[in-house]
């Protein structure tokens, strides 16, 4: 029987009795369920444990929990053992009944599940392993103390403790916290959150007010949202609660892609494991306070992460933007006064209320406070999710944390911000990550994915990809945007292809002008950001492209040609093998190539014929005599 | 069992969620990803009935369908498969898994089989950009994909056509 709260005394004893029930327990092991290590098979791991505790009755003394994401998605499936602190990674069914018999039951170590550092020693905790060491991971810290599916672990670590002190506060003093700390959105803007309450809350007297949160994550490269959401839906809840009581709103909605069928299904049980206790819905812990969430899916349109966008397709409409001189803290849904953060941002609030504003403004810079999740991908070592202090250098996230490019390549750039940022090169690394800084360099905080990548990345194709995406995922609604961005990828494709003239670069640059000054929203106006910080960092890639037909890093595949070394050629025929057209073939004359040190002259040397070549690069990779090259 | 029209069965169904909205505007989203969850499309006599409870003109229904990717008129595939073309995914080899779905199913992105099963789709940032390349049948996330998985995927969609699921199919058609 669920019970339903109603002072914020029943839901302290609750939580006190939760608390004990969880120390109860001797043990217990937490095992990631994120996606990222059900990849892995981390279901047959958790059934594996299942049954292993059972068959040598152990249930009642250790407790099995499956959690949220834990961000280590490259070495997964991950388990994290209490009380003792030992941190496991790529487990495998096999390895379940040693960790029981021996690590659960005697407290002893199995090597091979531990850590390897750089310097060949073990790592037995997660504060060991660099990747988690640098971190500080505040808003993402219950993820993996928690299961998602059970508001009963959310209360137990703390959860819904903001709310019965936000109640007591008069919602001026609410808002007064949050400006107070200094939040700023994390949604990619960086607008003072306590400025947005407070005129909310000003705004039109009287009126209904809306609360939103915008879980509509669309940026390539970032998905710490789905990550919060999926893994810990309380804390966003409880934000939005908060928030909804600051400025005086009674309903709610969380806007949710399509394409995170996961995030929906357990913001939605969330949803209704906390209407059933009476956290949301009429009369709030006896507060008087009524509020209530609806979940509303996207249609699978980048353009709805847009704020007037995104309030448009909660009103049923096709999701355009329209012009900012209207503000929807003023004007929003439905031409009420609206408050639209995104996820990290609302997850962030419990715990300002929690610890208090000056707690929290010491996290972080001057000017951006807190922490921020970073997710970190493309060709980096460790790709995962990382939460840090505002004002942490880029190079610390990709190489002390990243553990920097894999295969003994350079690093070339890292794009952040997604679409609307920028490629920001090596001799900035050093710059400290807040949102005024990477400004500066031209880019932007965004939602906080870094996009890194090696010398192989060509920078023309990279800014070609992120026009592609913006000109498909332009609404259209604008001239500039619809058809400016449109040509820039004309442009772009035809350098690619090798047909670039001189003086198309400044041509872009002259588009990316108009572009920016004349879109109506922000999608549009940050379309060339990616175009712009690569021609300032990059200029002679593009040069190589227009003037030379060449690409430099070897990946546009109408200036490269595959061709094998003769002298490397063994005549191992592993090209041959995997090429999909029957493009490498063998010659009549013999291999001059040594296999361990010995030349079989019985084997052929290998060709590649030009026109039957698709440059799939499976030669290359096929290849383990560095006989083929790209030039 | 009495016997009921399908389109009565639609409209039904769209009078409930249409309700649960109080017959707002901001029903129709609701109501189209219904429709199109149950049918995989929606017909022009699921946006006229949708038109009509919403009282707004048809034409603005037409408008939101095209406008969603997530949404279409014309039918469908029972799978559609939408790969994810996002950067980080170009970076782990999505073009192999693409040619590989291409292969397999004899269609390009953007067609659907001739015994409509499978429709093949892109689609944008699905979110696991560090276990890509990463593809989406219906509801279901498949990640870290090799053009071997491509196999096992499909395998596991065929599989779910059984005699018994083809003499379901036939029998609501009639």
């Amino acid at each position: 029987m669920t019970q339903i709260l109603k002072t914020g005394k029943e839901l302290d004893a609750l939580r006190e009795k939760l608390k004990k029930q969880r120390e109860s327990v001797k043990q217990t092991i937490t095992i990631c369920g994120g996606t990222g290590c059900h990849g892995y098979g981390c279901q047959k791991v958790i059934d594996a444990f299942r049954q292993e505790l059972a068959s040598r009755k152990l249930e009642k003394e250790v407790e099995l929990r499956v959690s949220g994401c834990h961000g280590f998605c490259e070495r997964g499936p991950l388990a994290l053992l209490a009380p003792s602190g030992i941190f496991y990674q790529r487990i495998d069914v096999a390895d379940v009944p040693a960790i029981i018999e021996k690590t659960v039951m005697k407290g002893e170590l199995i090597d091979k599940l531990l850590y390897v550092l750089e310097d060949g020693k073990k790592a037995a905790h997660e504060k060991e392993v660099p990747f988690y060491a640098r971190q500080n991971r505040l808003v993402f810290a219950n993820n993996q103390r928690i299961n998602a599916d059970s508001i009963e672990d959310y209360i137990a670590v703390g959860g819904y403790a903001a709310l019965p002190k936000a109640l007591a506060m008069k919602p001026e003093a609410v808002i007064d916290e949050v400006k107070k700390a200094g939040l700023r959105g994390r949604g990619g803007g960086g607008f003072p959150t306590g400025r947005k309450w407070e005129t909310v809350r000003k705004a039109q007297p009287g009126e209904k007010r809306y609360v939103i949160c915008n879980a509509d994550e669309g940026d390539p490269g970032a998905y710490m949202d789905r990550s919060l959401l999926e893994g810990n839906p309380h804390s966003v809840i409880e934000g939005m609660v908060i928030g909804a009581y600051a400025i005086g709103a009674n309903e709610g909605y969380i806007y949710v892609r399509n394409e995170y069928p996961l995030a929906v299904k357990n913001a939605r049980i969330a949803l209704d494991k906390a209407r059933e206790m009476g956290l949301i819905g009429k009369n709030i812990l006896g507060s008087g306070f009524d509020f209530d969430i609806i979940i509303s899916r996207g249609g699978g349109a980048f353009v709805c992460g847009e704020s007037t966008a995104l309030m448009a397709s909660l009103e049923g409409k096709i999701g355009e933007p329209r012009a900012k001189y209207i503000h929807t803290a003023e004007y929003g849904l439905w031409n009420k006064p609206s408050c639209l953060n995104n996820v990290e941002t609302w997850a962030n609030v419990p715990m300002i209320i929690n610890n208090g504003s000056e707690w929290y403004s010491k996290i972080g810079t001057a000017t951006s406070k807190g922490t921020k999740i970073f997710s970190v991908v493309g060709k980096i070592k460790n790709t995962g999710l990382v939460e840090v202090p505002m004002g942490v250098k880029l190079r610390e996230i990709i190489f002390d944390m990243g553990g920097g490019i894999p295969n003994g390549k350079k690093f070339k750039a890292v794009q952040t911000g997604g679409p609307s940022g920028g490629c920001i090169p090596e001799s900035l690394l050093d710059l400290p990550v807040d949102f005024d800084e990477l400004t500066k360099a031209g880019s932007m905080m965004g939602s906080g994915g870094l996009i890194v990548m090696d010398e192989n990345t060509c920078m023309v194709d990279i800014a070609r990809y992120f026009t592609e995406f913006l000109s498909e995922e332009s609404c259209g609604k604008c001239v500039p945007c619809r058809e400016g961005v449109r040509h820039m990828l004309e442009i772009l494709n035809r350098i690619c292809k090798g047909e670039g003239k001189a003086g198309d670069v400044e041509l872009l640059e002259e588009m990316s002008e108009a572009i920016t000054d004349a879109s109506l929203c922000a999608l549009g106006g940050t379309a060339p950001n990616p175009v712009l910080s690569t021609i300032r960092y990059f200029r002679n890639e593009y040069d190589a492209h227009i003037l030379e037909k060449r690409c430099p890093a070897g990946a546009c595949k109408a200036l490269i040609n595959y061709s094998v070394i003769d002298k490397n050629c063994t005549g191992c025929t592993a090209c041959a093998r995997v090429c999909p057209t029957q493009a490498a073939v063998a010659t009549d004359k013999p291999a001059q190539g040594a296999i361990k040190g010995k030349v079989n002259p019985k084997l052929k040397m290998h060709k590649i014929i030009d026109e039957k070549c698709i440059r799939c690069n499976m030669c290359f990779e096929a290849c383990k005599y560095d006989a083929v090259q790209i030039k | 069992m009495m016997l009921i029209p399908e389109n009565e069965v639609l409209k039904q169904e769209l009078k409930g969620v249409a309700e649960r909205y109080d017959n707002k505007r901001s029903a129709l989203m609701p109501m189209l990803q219904m429709v199109q969850s149950r049918h995989s499309r929606i017909s022009e006599f699921a946006m006229q009935v949708i038109a009509d409870m919403l009282d707004i003109h048809p034409v603005e229904v037409h408008g939101v369908v095209s406008f969603y990717s997530f949404l279409n008129s014309e039918p469908k595939g029972r799978f559609i498969i939408r790969l994810c073309r996002t950067i980080s995914c170009s970076m782990q080899n999505k073009d192999r898994v693409a040619r590989q779905l291409e292969n397999d199913l004899g269609i390009e992105f953007g067609q659907t089989t001739g015994d409509g099963k499978f429709t093949l789709e892109w689609t944008n940032c699905l979110g696991h950009c560090d276990e890509g390349p990463a593809l989406l049948v219906n509801d279901k996330i498949h990640v870290k994909l090799t053009p071997e998985k491509v196999h096992d995927i499909l395998e596991e969609c065929r599989s779910t056509f059984g005699l018994h699921a083809a003499q379901k199919k036939e029998g609501g058609n009639h």
